[in-house]
């Protein structure tokens, strides 16, 4: 954190992020989004009043998604088919919304239901082929995977438009059953700034508690230095790289102020035990506690449902722990009021195919797949979509990830059609070629 | 008594076919039959001397296990809907006799005592349940695995029963007193893939000789990616009275799959039964030995086996939706 010699103060202009040339511009803000919204005027009505605009500005709007790595079974989750050749051995139950049953391996979320909403016409064929790669991006980003072409992902888009710019907490944290540290390529043109913290293991970043041997005034004095020699170089070289660096050392620092939201330990036993003693229901509640500390942005990976082998087993063991964090989680968020302005989404890379292999397995299968949706902006207890009855095909309500992107941006109040410039050239925000589904959109 | 087995000599009998895939299979100790559970939810019983088929229906998922009654009058099936359904296994239009909720989830294994008094079962809800065929009442509930349980044996005393999980627990109990009495590890046909986090493996099937002096666990080692199906099928054997692993067994070459099923055959070897991307297999086992002596090639992925009374006869199910039975002996299979 107090490493400066990885600066590079020599001008170099491939280290420039195009959109960043130092004006105003192009630095597009929730504030500027919403003002764009308004003239726009996009159906939504409400938002034309100032008021109205003035009070989404200071309700933070925020997302939380569930990613099932590897693939989720549509058929032993969302959109069961029970007694059927493709059906498998699992039976479906009923849920708190009647006349909607999904498998039998969830009855703790079955008795939620009436949060969520669950989308059952996903085909997402054309841009996927099967491919987990293409998949994560596809339902990261709401458009197909291109060569060379770079979008962000949605945390990145929500930890940009939706946070505030003085918000000391990233915008975009991940808590993955694995290696922790900072995205890549999550933010693409957005800039670095905005990619994803990655809490490994549900830990906290690493380096974040000051060494013991340092008093507090030795600390000031070199940030202040620090700060000093940034501003220097900032006000004649600044890049979006240059932007992260600073924005990673001032978040840096005031995260060390605010390590607590990291840390579950004191969380009540009884939360503890509701949530489970599984990586992920430690997850679930870490994320919990990140959402009340308002960080935008928060998205737990479960790990793994790429069940080419012993399918049923498989996910009798994950959708278990699924059942019992998610369903605590979602009932807190509820009983806490963050579900009215917590965007909830559940999804893969894609689904796992009708036909049972001589593996007892299900391969990857885009072509007729689901994921659950929840809190503000969604209309829930409702099941939009429907596949046939072994369920290869969608027959009613199709729709691809760019529909469920521009949803989510919806749903949260941001626009879809905002034009981003990059690389000088405007980018909609959501694939153009899609639009919103109306009919989950409360 | 020595049967006039040779593994060397087996050969397929007898290839009788369902439409859809088959889970499990039993002979029946005594007639013409022998049973299969599906997928498509329903207990298949074909008469070997004609090929002649009758379906049993009554479950509402996949049927995964079945037991028979040695007079060859009583089946119990398990399966996915948490039932144990009892079937007069020889009527003409079978239809359930009895129908127990007896589990949570999946029933994994059903067994029945020889003397025909208790069937036990197991399930995916981590428990080991007794019951009394005569009326299907409970008589135990037996709380012992911290995960699923897979696989079921009484001893042939009566005196024991044996129950296994998906982490190699074998647990050991005495009938009478209802109490657990020894435990084997079995735990290295068990993995926990940290990459992938899931468990993985277990003991599939278990067997134990007359005298409860040997035990062997059917299952997996090797599982480097549990959710691709890459694992090696093996046996661990165990010495019964001192619950002490004797060695473990596995095939030569690398055949990926999983050992779904073992039996001890009287005259002193092990028959197993492999399925997965190698193929399906029958391996045969010395009990002294590491590796197989002999090993046959059963055309679709093996999926479960039975050994016929007569030391002659081997039940494979498949999930080509064929019950092949391979003959130890020379000339047609006896009848």
């Amino acid at each position: 954190l107090t490493d400066l010699g990885d600066l590079n103060f020599q001008e170099d202009a491939e280290m420039r992020c195009t959109y960043s040339c130092g004006t105003s511009d192009h630095d597009a803000s929730r504030r500027r989004f919403l003002g764009g919204l308004l003239g726009a005027g996009f159906g939504l009505s409400s938002l034309v009043r100032p008021a109205a605009a003035r009070r989404l500005e200071e309700q933070q709007k925020q997302v939380l998604v569930i990613w099932m790595a590897g693939g989720l079974s549509q058929l032993e989750s969302w959109d069961p088919k029970p007694h059927t050749e493709t059906g498998g051995p699992f039976r479906s139950i009923e849920t708190s919304v009647p006349g909607i049953r999904i498998c039998e391996l969830l009855p703790r979320t079955a008795r939620l239901a009436h949060h969520l909403a669950l989308v059952r016409g996903l085909n997402t064929s054309q841009a996927t082929q099967n491919d987990h790669g293409k998949g994560h991006f596809l339902m990261h980003t709401g458009r197909a995977q291109m060569p060379g072409q770079e979008y962000p992902h949605l945390g990145s888009v929500a930890a940009k438009f939706l946070s505030r710019e003085d918000d000391p907490l990233p915008g975009y944290i991940h808590i993955t059953p694995g290696g922790g540290g900072l995205g890549r390529n999550d933010a693409a043109f957005l800039g670095p700034k905005y990619g994803a913290l990655y809490l490994g293991n549900g830990k906290a970043p690493a380096n974040t508690a000051r060494p013991g041997q340092m008093k507090t005034e030795a600390d000031d004095a070199r940030q202040g230095f620090r700060r000093r020699v940034n501003d220097h170089f900032a006000s004649r070289r600044r890049t979006a790289e240059t932007d992260a660096y600073t924005t990673t050392y001032d978040q840096a620092r005031q995260l060390m102020d605010r390590r607590e939201i990291f840390d579950t330990s004191g969380e009540p036993e009884r939360d503890k035990q509701r949530y489970g003693a599984h990586d992920f229901g430690r997850h679930c509640l870490l994320a919990r506690r990140l959402l009340e500390a308002g960080v935008t942005f928060v998205q737990v990976s479960h790990s793994n449902y790429d069940t080419h082998n012993e399918n049923f087993s498989f996910h009798l063991e994950q959708l278990g722990e699924f059942d019992q964090g998610f369903s605590n989680l979602i009932e807190d968020m509820a009983a806490r009021g963050l579900l009215q302005h917590t965007l909830v989404v559940v999804m893969s890379e894609f689904g796992r195919t009708p036909t049972v292999n001589y593996l007892y397995g299900r391969d990857h299968w885009d072509a007729a797949w689901s994921i659950a949706l929840g809190g503000c902006g969604i209309k829930t207890g409702q099941a939009h979509g429907k596949t046939n009855e072994k369920g290869t095909e969608v027959v009613d309500g199709q729709v691809s990830a760019g529909h469920l992107f521009h949803t989510y941006l919806r749903a949260v109040g941001l626009d879809p059609s905002f034009d981003f410039e990059a690389n000088g050239r405007p980018i909609q925000l959501a694939d153009p070629s899609a639009s919103v589904i109306r009919e989950l959109l409360a | 008594m020595r049967s006039t087995a040779d593994p060397l000599k087996t050969h397929l009998a007898k290839d009788l076919a369902h439409d859809r895939p088959l889970v499990c299979c039993r002979f029946a100790a005594t007639g013409p039959y022998v049973f299969a559970g599906s997928e498509d939810e329903s207990v298949i019983r074909w008469n070997t001397n004609d090929g002649s088929k009758i379906q049993f229906k009554g479950h509402e998922s996949w049927v995964f296990t079945l037991a028979a009654t040695p007079d060859g009058q009583t089946l119990i099936s398990g399966g996915g809907d948490g039932r144990l359904i009892w079937w007069p296994a020889s009527a003409e239009k079978p239809e359930p006799v009895r129908l127990v909720q007896a589990h949570e989830g999946w029933v994994n294994a059903v067994a029945i005592r020889d003397d025909s008094e208790i069937a036990a079962s197991a399930g995916n809800d981590r428990r080991v349940r007794l019951w009394s065929v005569a009326d299907g009442s409970l008589l135990a509930d037996l709380p012992a695995h911290e995960k699923p349980v897979y696989a079921l044996r009484f001893d042939r005393t009566g005196r024991y029963l044996l129950s296994a999980d998906l982490v190699g627990r074998v647990v050991v109990w005495e009938i009478a007193t209802r109490k657990e009495v020894r435990r084997f590890d079995a735990g290295k046909l068990h993995k926990y893939e940290a990459g992938q986090g899931v468990d993985y493996g277990g003991v599939r099937d278990l067997e134990v000789t007359a005298d409860l002096g040997m035990l062997a666990c059917a299952g997996l080692v090797d599982a480097s990616n549990p959710l691709g199906a890459v694992s090696n099928p093996a046996v661990l054997l165990f010495e019964g009275g001192e619950a002490k692993e004797l060695r473990l067994q596995r095939p030569k070459e690398d055949v990926k799959g999983v050992g779904w099923g073992v039996r001890f055959h009287p005259d002193g070897f092990l028959i197993l039964v492999s399925g997965g991307t190698g193929g399906g297999w029958l391996w045969f086992f010395r009990r002294e030995e590491s590796h197989e002596f002999h090993k046959v090639n059963l055309k679709n992925t093996g999926r479960a086996i039975d050994l016929h009374p007569d030391g002659q006869r081997i039940a494979t199910a498949h999930h080509d939706g064929h019950l092949r039975i391979w003959s130890m002996t020379e000339g047609p299979a006896p009848s």
